[in-house]
C-alpha cells in the first residue's frame, strides 16, 4: 500500500538580493495513513518551508512529493493546513468562518454543512455559532480554526505550530483537545513544532531535523505505556522524560 | 442589561453626563458670543459694516435670496457638484486601488507619478483645465476630483498592501484564488480605512468644488463668494461662507452616521 505522504529528496533554496539560503537539503520521509508525525528542529531549520511545499504554497525545486502514491501536482487528495494564528476573520461569525473553505470551493452541499454542524456540536462550539471571534477564548478560536480545516475533509492535515500563539495553560488544554479530535477523526497529520514535549505527547513518531540546511537527522518512534494515548496521559507516562532527553540531545548535537 | 448599579457607578455616570452637557452649552455660548461681538462692533461702528457685514445683514440677505429662490440654485449647484465629485473620487479610488494591488509591477511603475501628483498643489491645474475644458461644470468637477483622488488612491493601496500576509495565506490554504483573496480578505480588511478616506474626501471635494467655482462658474456658493467680493457685496460672501460651514458639518455628520452603521454591521 502506498504511503499517505511520501517525500523524496526534497531541497529548497530561498533567494533574496543579499544572499541565497539553502533551507532544506535532501529531506526524505514517509507518513502512513492515520499516523501522527511531528517534525522538530532548531529554529530556522526549514520546518515551515516543508509544510508550505507539501501544501503547494511554494513551488517545488528539487525532489518529489507523493500523496497516496500520486505526485503532488496531479493528486486529487486534499491537504488541510492549520496556521500558527487562528486567522478567524473578525467580521464573520464563527459559523461563517468555519464554512469559509466550503464557500471558496463552492461545496456548500447539505451533507457538508451537516458535518460542520456536527463538528461544532461535538467540540463545544454549537452555542457560539453566531458569535464573533473576539467573543471567544484563545482555545475556542483555535478549535474553530481546526473545524474550518476539517470541514473540507482533508486527507492529510498539516499543523504549523498551531499552539505557539497561545498562553501556556491554554496551550496544554488545546493541544489535548486537538490531539484527541484528530485521533478520533483518524486523520493523517504532520505537526511542525519547536516544543519537544508537545511533539512527544501528540505524535506517534518524531522526526528531528538538523540545523540549516535542514536534513532528517533521526526518527524516533514514540511508544508510551499509558492505556489510552491522549496528550494529557502521555505527559504523565514513565517514558516521557526519557524521550524528552533523547530528543533534546539529538537537537543540540552538532 | 445589568440591573444592579452601585452608587459610585451612578455618580460616575452622572458626572460624565454632566460634563457632556456643559461642553455642549459652552460650545453654543461661544458661537453666540462671537456672533454678538460681531453684531455689536458693527452697530457701534468699531467695524465697518460695508466691509465686515454683520449677522443681521447676513440674515436679511439670506431671507431676500430665499424669497426670490436664488439661494436654492446656488446651494443646490454646489451640493450637486460636491456629490458628483465625491462619488467619482470614491469609485476611482477603489478601481485604481484594486488594479494596483492586482498588478504589482504596474504599481511599481506608477509609484513616482502618483507621489508627484499627490504632492502637487492641484489648484495650479485649475486654470489649465478651464482652457482645456471650458467654463463649465465639467471643469469644476474635474478640479475637485484632482484634488482628492491621488492621495486617496495612495492611501487605499497602502492599506491593501498592509493586510496580514497570513490572512492571505489562509485563503490560499483553503484553496482560494487571487480573486478570493481580494474579495474575502483584502477588501473587507480595509473597510474601516475606506470609511476614513471617505471622510477626508468629502471635505476635499467641497474644497475642490469651491476652487473650481472661483474660476469657472455662473452659479454656486464659490461663485457667490468671488463675485460678491468683486462687487463689494460682503453680505453675500459672509452668508456663503456660513452656509459652507453648515454644509461641511452636515456632510461630515452623515458620514459619521454611516461609519457607526458600518462598524455595527461588520
Amino acid at each position: 500500500m502506498a504511503y499517505a505522504l511520501s517525500l523524496k529528496n526534497i531541497s529548497y533554496t530561498y533567494h533574496s538580493i543579499h544572499q541565497e539560503t539553502l533551507a532544506l537539503s535532501n529531506v526524505s520521509f514517509d507518513v502512513k495513513s492515520g499516523e501522527f508525525v511531528a517534525v522538530v528542529g532548531p529554529s530556522g531549520c526549514g520546518k515551515s518551508t516543508l509544510l508550505h511545499l507539501i501544501a503547494n504554497l511554494l513551488p517545488l525545486d528539487t525532489g518529489e512529493i507523493f500523496i497516496n502514491g500520486y505526485p503532488l501536482a496531479i493528486s486529487k487528495e486534499k491537504v488541510g493546513y492549520m496556521l500558527q494564528k487562528d486567522q478567524l476573520l473578525p467580521w464573520k461569525t464563527i459559523y461563517q468562518n468555519v464554512i469559509l473553505g466550503l464557500k471558496i470551493q463552492k461545496m456548500k452541499q447539505p451533507d457538508k454543512l451537516e458535518r460542520v454542524n456536527h463538528l461544532l456540536a461535538a467540540y463545544g462550539l454549537a452555542d457560539f455559532k453566531n458569535s464573533y471571534p473576539n467573543q471567544l477564548s484563545g482555545g475556542m478560536r483555535q478549535r474553530a480554526a481546526l473545524i474550518r480545516t476539517l470541514a473540507l475533509s482533508p486527507d492529510i492535515l498539516l499543523l504549523d505550530e498551531p499552539f505557539s500563539a497561545l498562553d501556556y495553560q491554554t496551550r496544554l488544554n488545546v493541544s489535548n483537545d486537538i490531539g484527541t479530535i484528530l485521533k478520533k477523526e483518524k486523520k493523517t497529520a504532520l505537526l511542525v513544532t519547536h516544543d519537544l514535549s508537545e511533539a512527544i505527547s501528540m505524535a506517534d513518531r518524531v522526526i528531528v531535523l538538523s540545523k540549516r540546511p535542514g536534513t532528517v537527522k533521526s526518527q524516533v518512534k514514540i511508544q508510551l505505556s499509558c492505556e489510552e494515548k491522549t496528550p494529557q496521559n502521555a505527559r504523565n507516562s514513565v517514558e516521557f522524560r526519557d524521550y524528552f532527553n533523547q530528543l533534546w540531545r539529538e537537537i543540540n548535537e552538532v | 442589561m445589568k440591573s444592579e448599579i452601585s452608587n459610585e457607578q451612578k455618580i460616575y455616570l452622572q458626572n460624565i453626563q454632566k460634563r457632556k452637557y456643559w461642553i455642549l452649552v459652552a460650545q453654543i455660548s461661544l458661537l453666540l458670543l462671537l456672533l454678538f461681538i460681531w453684531e455689536v462692533s458693527v452697530e457701534k461702528e468699531y467695524l465697518n459694516g460695508f466691509i465686515f457685514s454683520s449677522p443681521s445683514r447676513v440674515i436679511q440677505c439670506f431671507y431676500s435670496m430665499l424669497k426670490d429662490q436664488s439661494i436654492f440654485l446656488h446651494v443646490g449647484i454646489t451640493l450637486l457638484e460636491t456629490m458628483i465629485s465625491f462619488l467619482l473620487i470614491m469609485f476611482l479610488t477603489v478601481a485604481a486601488g484594486v488594479l494596483l494591488w492586482w498588478f504589482q509591477t504596474l504599481a511599481d511603475i506608477l509609484d513616482p507619478y502618483l507621489v508627484v501628483l499627490n504632492s502637487l498643489p492641484k489648484s495650479a491645474l485649475a486654470p489649465i483645465l478651464i482652457v482645456w475644458l471650458g467654463n463649465n461644470m465639467k471643469t469644476i468637477i474635474i478640479t475637485s476630483i484632482s484634488i482628492a483622488v491621488f492621495g486617496s488612491i495612495l492611501n487605499l493601496y497602502n492599506g491593501f498592501m498592509k493586510v496580514d500576509p497570513e490572512r492571505l495565506m489562509l485563503i490560499r490554504t483553503l484553496g482560494g484564488t487571487k480573486t478570493d483573496c481580494l474579495r474575502l480578505a483584502v477588501i473587507p480588511s480595509c473597510i474601516p480605512l475606506f470609511i476614513s478616506l471617505m471622510k477626508v474626501s468629502i471635505g476635499l471635494s467641497l474644497v475642490g468644488v469651491i476652487i473650481g467655482e472661483f474660476l469657472a462658474a455662473r452659479a454656486g456658493l464659490g461663485y457667490l463668494i468671488i463675485y460678491g467680493s468683486q462687487v463689494f457685496k460682503m453680505d453675500w460672501v459672509m452668508m456663503s461662507i456660513i452656509i459652507l460651514c453648515l454644509i461641511a458639518m452636515l456632510l461630515y455628520k452623515l458620514l459619521h452616521i454611516l461609519e457607526k452603521y458600518a462598524v455595527k454591521n461588520m
